[in-house]
C-alpha cells in the first residue's frame, strides 16, 4: 500500500529533521515541570521582590493546580509545535517540485496528504503520551495518586485538540502557496475559535470544550456534553476531506 | 514500449494559449526531440503527461489507450523528469531510490538490485550514503534520471535533461537516453538543439502551443536543405563582431545568426543572394574576414527558420 510508504517516509523525515525529537523534548520538559511549577509557587514568590507579602494570601497549591498547568502548557506548546510543524508540509513540496517528482509516480494524492497528518499525529501522539507518563510520575510524588483513567481521557483529549489544529493547518498549507500565509491563517482561526468560544453558551460546541472537558474530569466532575468532541472530530474529518478535494485537483 | 499519440490538446492559463490545439504522435520505441522556444508549451504538455497538469480538451493515448485523465496506472509505466528535479535534502540518493521504488511496488530484493544497477549508471554509487542536500546541480540532474528509470517505465518524460551538466557529464547522459531507445519510448524537450540532433531520431518543433512540424530527423535536415553560410573572422575584427551580427540580422537573405567564437553561422534564404549581399556589407563596413563558405544546414537553423526566433 503506497499510504505505508509514504507514511514511513513521513515519520522517517520527523526524526531526521529532529520535528519528532523537539515535540518530546518540549513536551516533556513541560510534562515534568507543570507539577513541579504548581508545588513551588508558593516558594517562587517569596524569591521575587516584595513577593513575601503575597505569601499567606496564595492557597497550598493542589492536584488541581498541578493538572491545570500541565494542562495549559501542553495545549499551548503543543498546538505551537503542530501549527509550524505543519505549515510548510505541502506549501513547500508544491514550491520546491518535490511533490512533482512524487505525485508523476503512481502515488495517490490522498495517501501523500493523509501521510503527512498520521505522521504529524504520530509524533504529537507519542510526545503527549511520555509527557503524561512524565508529569504523572511527578504529580504522583509531589501532590498524591491521580485517577488514572481520567488521566489518560485528559491526555486523548488534549490529543485532538492539537489534531484539529494539525487538520486545520494542513487545509491552509494545501489552499495557500506560502507556509506563512498557512500559519497566519490558523492562528486567525485559533483566535477566532477562541472568541467564539467564550461567547456564554457556545464554547461547549467547540474544540475548547474540550480541555474543560478534560480539566473537569480531573476535578472530578462528570461530563455530560461531548458536543466539542464531535465538532472536533468533525473539523479533522472536513478539515482533511477538502483538503483532498482540493489537492487532487491542483497542478504541480 | 508505448506509442504516444497526442490529439489537439489545449490548455490555458488566463488568457494564455500554452497549447493550443497540439497534435503529436510518438512512435513505439522512438527518441523524440520536442523543440520550441521559451514559452511554446514543452513543460506544459510534459506535465500534462506525467499528470502534474490537465488539459483543457483534447486526448492523450498511451499506444491506443486513452488517459487524458491520468491515473495511476499509467503512472507506472512512465518515468518523468521535470527540468528542475528536487529531492528531499535528508535523504541518500539510496534511500531516494529505494523509496520511488517502494512506490512502484518493486520486491525488496528487486528493488536493491535496481538501486544498485542506477546508482552505478548514474555515476553517484561513490555517493551513495551522502546527503542529496549537499548534491551538486548535476548530481541532481542524475539522481533525477535515475529515478524517472526505475521503474524500466516504458514511456520516458525528460524536460531539458542535460541543460545542467557539464560536458563530461552531458556526453554520459545522451550516451545514456541514445541507448535507451531500445527499452523505451523517450519524448525529450531541449533548447539545446545540438543534443537533440545528435540522440533524437524524430523531431517535433512547436511554438505558441501548436505543432509546426513534426518528421524523422534526417527528413527533416533533407526536407529544409538549404544551406547555410559560415564566416570565420580574423581575431583582430572581435571589436566589429556585435556590431556586425546586428547589420548581417538585418539583410534581407539572412534568416538567422549565431555566433560561436569568431565564427557567424547565417541561416539563409538562398546562398547566392546571400553570399553577395554579406561581401558587400563586408566591404562597404571595412571588415574583414579569413573565410566564406557554404554548410550543410544545422537542425538549429532549420528550427530558427520555421519558429521565426530571429526574423
Amino acid at each position: 500500500m503506497n499510504f505505508i510508504t509514504a507514511f514511513n517516509k513521513e515519520f522517517l523525515e520527523q526524526r531526521r529533521t529532529r520535528k519528532f525529537l523537539i515535540a518530546l523534548v518540549v513536551l516533556v520538559l513541560f510534562g515534568m515541570t507543570s507539577p513541579l511549577m504548581a508545588k513551588m509557587t508558593p516558594q517562587i514568590m517569596t524569591m521575587v521582590p516584595g513577593g513575601e507579602a503575597f505569601v499567606g494570601m496564595i492557597p497550598e497549591p493542589t492536584i488541581n493546580d498541578a493538572v491545570a498547568q500541565y494542562i495549559k502548557n501542553i495545549i499551548q506548546f503543543g498546538v505551537l509545535l503542530a501549527l509550524v510543524f505543519t505549515m510548510g508540509s505541502i506549501t513547500i513540496e508544491k514550491d520546491k517540485g518535490t511533490a512533482a517528482m512524487i505525485l508523476s509516480k503512481p502515488m495517490p494524492r490522498g495517501s501523500f496528504l493523509l501521510a503527512k497528518f498520521t505522521s504529524l499525529a504520530l509524533t504529537f501522539i507519542i510526545a503527549v503520551v511520555i509527557a503524561g507518563v512524565a508529569a504523572y510520575y511527578y504529580t504522583y510524588f509531589l501532590f498524591g495518586q491521580m485517577n488514572i483513567l481520567n488521566w489518560i481521557t485528559l491526555n486523548g483529549l488534549i490529543v485532538l485538540y492539537i489534531l484539529v489544529y494539525i487538520a486545520i493547518t494542513l487545509l491552509y498549507s494545501t489552499l495557500t502557496r506560502t507556509q506563512y500565509v498557512a500559519i497566519g491563517l490558523s492562528f486567525g482561526t485559533l483566535i477566532f475559535l477562541g472568541i467564539l468560544g467564550s461567547l456564554p453558551g457556545f464554547g461547549i460546541n467547540l474544540p475548547d470544550a474540550l480541555i474543560s472537558n478534560a480539566s473537569l474530569l480531573m476535578s472530578g466532575y462528570p461530563v455530560t456534553n461531548w458536543t466539542g468532541l464531535w465538532v472536533s472530530l468533525g473539523i479533522i474529518v472536513v478539515s482533511i476531506t477538502t483538503a483532498w478535494l482540493v489537492f487532487r485537483k491542483q497542478e504541480l | 514500449m508505448n506509442s504516444v499519440k497526442i490529439e489537439d490538446l489545449r490548455k490555458k492559463y488566463g488568457n494564455v494559449n500554452a497549447l493550443d490545439g497540439l497534435n503529436i504522435q510518438v512512435d513505439s520505441g522512438s527518441v523524440f526531440g520536442f523543440l520550441g522556444p521559451n514559452g511554446a508549451g514543452k513543460t506544459t504538455t510534459l506535465r500534462i503527461l506525467a499528470g502534474l497538469a490537465q488539459a483543457d480538451s483534447g486526448s492523450i493515448f498511451f499506444g491506443s489507450e486513452n488517459t487524458s485523465k491520468s491515473g495511476t496506472d499509467q503512472k507506472a509505466r512512465l518515468g518523468y523528469l521535470p527540468e528542475e528535479p528536487a529531492f528531499y535534502g535528508w535523504m541518500s540518493p539510496r534511500e531516494y531510490l529505494d523509496y520511488v521504488g517502494k512506490i512502484f511496488k518493486l520486491e525488496a530484493k528487486e528493488r536493491q538490485l535496481r538501486v544498485d544497477q542506477l546508482l552505478e549508471k548514474s555515476g553517484l554509487k561513490e555517493a551513495a550514503k551522502r546527503r542529496i542536500a549537499g548534491f551538486s546541480r548535476g548530481m541532481r540532474q542524475r539522481l533525477g534520471i535515475a529515478q524517472a528509470l526505475m521503474n524500466h517505465p516504458s514511456l520516458l518524460l525528460l524536460d531539458e535533461p542535460v541543460s545542467a551538466l557539464d560536458p563530461a557529464g552531458r556526453k554520459e547522459v545522451l550516451e545514456m537516453i541514445e541507448g535507451l531507445s531500445s527499452e523505451c519510448t523517450v519524448i525529450m524537450s531541449s533548447h539545446i538543439l545540438a543534443d537533440v540532433e545528435r540522440v533524437c531520431d524524430t523531431v517535433g518543433i512547436i511554438n505558441k502551443g501548436k505543432l509546426i512540424t513534426q518528421a524523422k530527423k534526417q527528413d527533416l535536415l533533407d526536407r529544409y536543405a538549404i544551406p547555410a553560410l559560415e564566416i570565420t573572422t580574423s581575431n583582430g575584427s572581435a571589436s566589429l563582431m556585435p556590431e556586425w551580427k546586428l547589420r548581417l540580422e538585418k539583410l534581407p537573405a539572412i534568416t538567422g545568426v549565431t555566433v560561436e567564437g569568431y565564427r557567424f553561422h547565417l541561416a539563409v534564404k538562398d546562398v547566392h543572394t546571400s553570399q553577395q549581399e554579406v561581401m558587400q556589407d563586408a566591404l562597404h563596413h571595412n571588415v574583414t574576414f579569413e573565410k566564406l563558405e557554404v554548410v550543410k544546414p544545422s537542425l538549429e537553423d532549420i528550427f530558427m527558420q520555421l519558429t521565426g526566433s530571429l526574423k
